[in-house]
């Protein structure tokens, strides 16, 4: 984790936004952003993730609320003056201008000595790793090098806060994790503020300090990348982060400490943990995690056993994977680790499956 | 597969000959419309056999002539017989109207000597010339005609120029009262710079609000670019008669507003005004479409990004927005100035006596005075004007650059 403080460099207060004056693309949103610290908003396209980095940047005004940079207001602060380094979906390099005056251009009408503009220049050169291209047109770079240039132009100006729109969007798998790194270690270096704006949910886990999972404009849950993945608050992060079997039931009764709801599913009652506020003859979704259910275990040994008959086999060389018609549906998923191998079982077999009341999350019904 | 088409067998062959089949017709197209007429309206510009048909001989003989005193005898009888011959051809009306303007005023001597000889059967020849007109004792008449013999002549040039070859073989200016051409290319040159570079002020920022706009807004600011065309090239011209004539929409709302007199009515139309107006308008659309369609391909996260890294407006448009456009003007400018150098329709209607265009000369010398030569030398010139253009633009930007599409 990089060094921050506890200072909120960012604030959201209340923020809203509508294009067309009906449909609103982000609803009240509420987020603080420490100084130094790496947050992802993460979300399916059309979700408001671009809107909200162009509130922040300045190229939209929120219909509603305020944003505060520093703690200060910014709604009358044009974006040439927020001094905030914005990392383009497409890059936005200026075609007709090398590498070296792409760079320059922020550092120009910042009216910076020669000198110290090339002193500059080369050093963020270094910091992306592309010394010697400051000659090139970014036509003659290849995809991950224009993007490296594309960050170094944002950073180039010392921006305390630097905004990513799917800056790897457009790069191919390997490169893409290469890019993750690359970016991960150039924050550690220069500690900036960044936001940053993905669709990939383990593009988001990889790098963020903290993920803010977005749904039709509304901030589902922020938590860090652990917190999302083993405590989910509602069913579309369970199922967006990660692999997720969704069951929906109906609650029978609490019990054990009033953390513990009885919910009965496709025939079969299931002790889940309360995550969601209901009552009673409630619907709730049941998230489990297809690693967390054990095939044929120990009788007795978890709060959870349930019959079930073997669909479906796939191996996946680290794990094996297994459909499953259990709880009145047939797409339930259990993984096992290819450590050991398998039981031997094939389609049609008879199994029982067993998970913790921990591992089973009673969420709100959708 | 490199180089020719191979005309025997084999697998590319059938779909070689194919392809050919199909660009054929409009090979021929262009041929016949385009390369046939150009390649004989520039041959006719140095080729002129008319006169070295109807007079062969005599052109023969004064080859030995020393261009200062009157030829020999020998050279009018020859002349005599072949004038009389022509006559009787019914093609010395052609060779009268070319010796005719190397020097004014010889076409009525050659006719009249014509009609004269036919009733003289015997010499000498060179007094019974003499007597029917004087002109046959100078020398210039003689001079004359061994220029316009030339099948192959430099003098529709040298005219077109504003030059004139003397008969000691020097080329010199044409007499400051006779120089017309290069005023006037100087002018069409000049006016259809001005007039480039209104559309290009016009133009610039409707493309810029077109490709800025919604999709729906830019296709409705499109048609209302586009609209001009629809409409005849005169309805348009005329309309502005109508709203720039002396008694037309404009000057009577001023008039009536009190801005200018009656008597005071501005002069708009039928001089150079008329013309720069109304062709800045037809030719407006050449200069918006090109904008458009490469400001169209510069995405909107440029300016943004601009402004993004502390660029003010003014910064982000001279030094990413406008360079990232010029090749859209340059196109634009091309276009609209090689169209406003040949334009002929808009300048005949509204141009008046001093707005008139070198293409408005060229059909004068068509149409009127039927000197195709020199109507032809002229066209030569400006074909010439329009590729030295080209070459500069292909030099300073290179041709690759234009941007017709996105
Ligand atoms: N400039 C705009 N004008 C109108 N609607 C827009 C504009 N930009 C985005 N939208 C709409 O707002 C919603 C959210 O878009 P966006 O913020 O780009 O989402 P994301 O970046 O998460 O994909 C989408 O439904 C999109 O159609
Ligand atoms: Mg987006």
């Amino acid at each position: 984790m990089s060094k921050q403080n506890n200072e909120t460099h960012v604030e959201f207060k209340g923020v809203s936004k509508s294009y067309d004056g009906r449909t609103m693309v982000v609803k009240d949103l509420d987020l603080g952003i420490r100084t130094g610290e790496f947050v992802t908003l993460l979300g399916p396209s059309g979700s408001g993730k671009t809107t909200i980095l162009m509130m922040l940047a300045g190229f939209q005004a929120p219909t509603a609320g305020e944003i505060l940079l520093d703690g200060q207001p910014i709604q009358d602060l044009p974006a040439r003056k927020r001094g905030i380094g914005m990392v383009f979906q497409n890059y936005a390099l200026f075609p007709h201008m090398t590498v070296g005056a792409n760079l320059a251009f922020p550092l120009e009408v910042r009216r910076m000595g020669a000198e110290e503009r090339r002193e500059r220049v080369e050093r963020v050169l270094r910091l992306v790793r592309l010394e010697g291209f400051a000659d090139r047109k970014p036509s003659q770079l290849s995809g991950g090098q224009q993007q490296r240039v594309a960050i170094a132009r944002a950073l180039v100006f010392e921006p305390s806060l630097v905004l990513m729109d799917e800056p790897l969007g457009a790069l191919d798998r390997s490169l893409r994790d290469e890019m993750q790194y690359e970016i991960r270690r150039i924050h550690r270096t220069l500690a900036v503020t960044v936001v940053y704006v993905t669709h990939d949910q383990q593009e988001a886990m990889v790098m963020s300090d903290r993920i803010a999972v977005l749904r039709k404009g509304v901030v589902e849950q922020i938590a860090v990348p652990e917190g999302l993945y083993e405590e989910p608050t509602g069913s579309f992060v369970a199922s967006f982060i990660g692999e997720s079997n969704q069951l929906h039931g109906r609650i029978l009764g609490t019990s054990e400490a009033d953390n513990v709801y009885e919910v009965e599913t496709g025939g079969e009652v299931i002790h889940a943990l309360k995550v969601a506020q209901c009552n009673v003859g409630d619907d709730v979704t049941l998230s489990i995690r297809p690693e967390r259910v054990k095939i044929n275990p120990e009788a007795g040994r978890y709060t959870n056993e349930v019959d079930a008959t073997v669909e479906d086999l796939t191996f996946l060389g680290n794990q094996l994977r297994v459909r499953l018609a259990t709880c009145g549906r047939e797409d339930f998923i259990a993984t096992i680790p290819n450590i050991v191998g398998h039981g031997g079982w094939i389609t049609g077999d008879s199994v029982r499956l067993g998970w913790t009341t921990v591992d089973c999350r009673a969420l709100n019904h959708e | 597969m490199a180089g020719p088409i191979k005309l025997s067998g084999g697998p590319g062959y059938r779909a070689k000959v194919r392809a050919l089949g199909l660009v054929a017709p409009l090979l021929i197209f262009i041929v016949v419309t385009f390369v046939a007429p150009l390649g004989t309206m520039l041959l006719r510009s140095v080729y002129d056999p008319v006169v070295a048909d109807a007079l062969p001989e005599t052109l023969e003989l004064l080859e030995d002539w020393d261009g200062i005193e009157l030829p020999p005898e020998a050279v009018y009888a020859v002349a005599a017989q072949e004038v009389k011959r022509a006559g009787a051809e019914r093609t010395l009306g052609q060779v009268a109207s070319r010796v005719n303007r190397v020097q004014g005023g010889l076409r009525s001597v050659i006719t009249r000597t014509g009609r004269e000889l036919r009733e003289i059967q015997q010499g000498p020849w060179r007094e019974s010339m003499m007597t029917i007109d004087s002109a046959w004792a100078d020398p210039a008449i003689w001079y004359a005609i061994r220029t316009t013999g030339e099948r192959f002549t430099a003098r529709h040039y040298w005219n077109a120029l504003d030059l004139q070859s003397l008969p000691d073989g020097s080329v010199v200016r044409q007499p400051e009262d006779r120089r017309i051409y290069l005023r006037l290319f100087w002018r069409t040159l000049m006016i259809s710079g001005l007039i480039t570079l209104l559309c290009l002020l016009l133009g610039y920022p409707i493309a810029h609000l077109i490709a800025c706009s919604k999709p729906s807004r830019a296709n409705l600011l499109l048609i209302l670019v586009l609209v001009p065309f629809w409409t005849s090239l005169l309805v348009r011209t005329t309309a502005w008669i109508v709203l720039l004539q002396t008694q037309g929409v404009l000057n009577e709302f001023l008039v009536t507003i009190g801005l200018i007199g009656d008597d005071g009515r501005l002069a708009m139309i039928y001089n150079m005004t008329g013309t720069i107006v109304a062709m800045t308008h037809v030719l407006l659309p050449f200069m918006v479409l090109p904008l458009y369609s490469v400001m169209n391909s510069i995405p909107s996260t440029q300016m943004d990004a601009a402004a993004s890294l502390g660029a003010t407006p003014l910064q982000a448009f001279l030094r990413v927005y406008w360079p990232q456009s010029l090749p859209g003007v340059g196109a634009g400018a091309l276009l609209v100035f090689i169209l406003a150098i040949g334009y002929y329709i808009t300048p005949a209607l509204v141009g008046g006596s001093d707005g008139q265009l070198i293409s408005n000369m060229i059909a004068y010398h068509m149409q009127t005075s039927l000197n195709w030569g020199l109507a032809a030398a002229l066209g030569g010139v400006l074909l010439l004007i329009v590729l030295l253009l080209y070459a500069v633009y292909e030099r300073l930007l290179g041709i690759e650059k234009i941007g017709l599409g996105g």
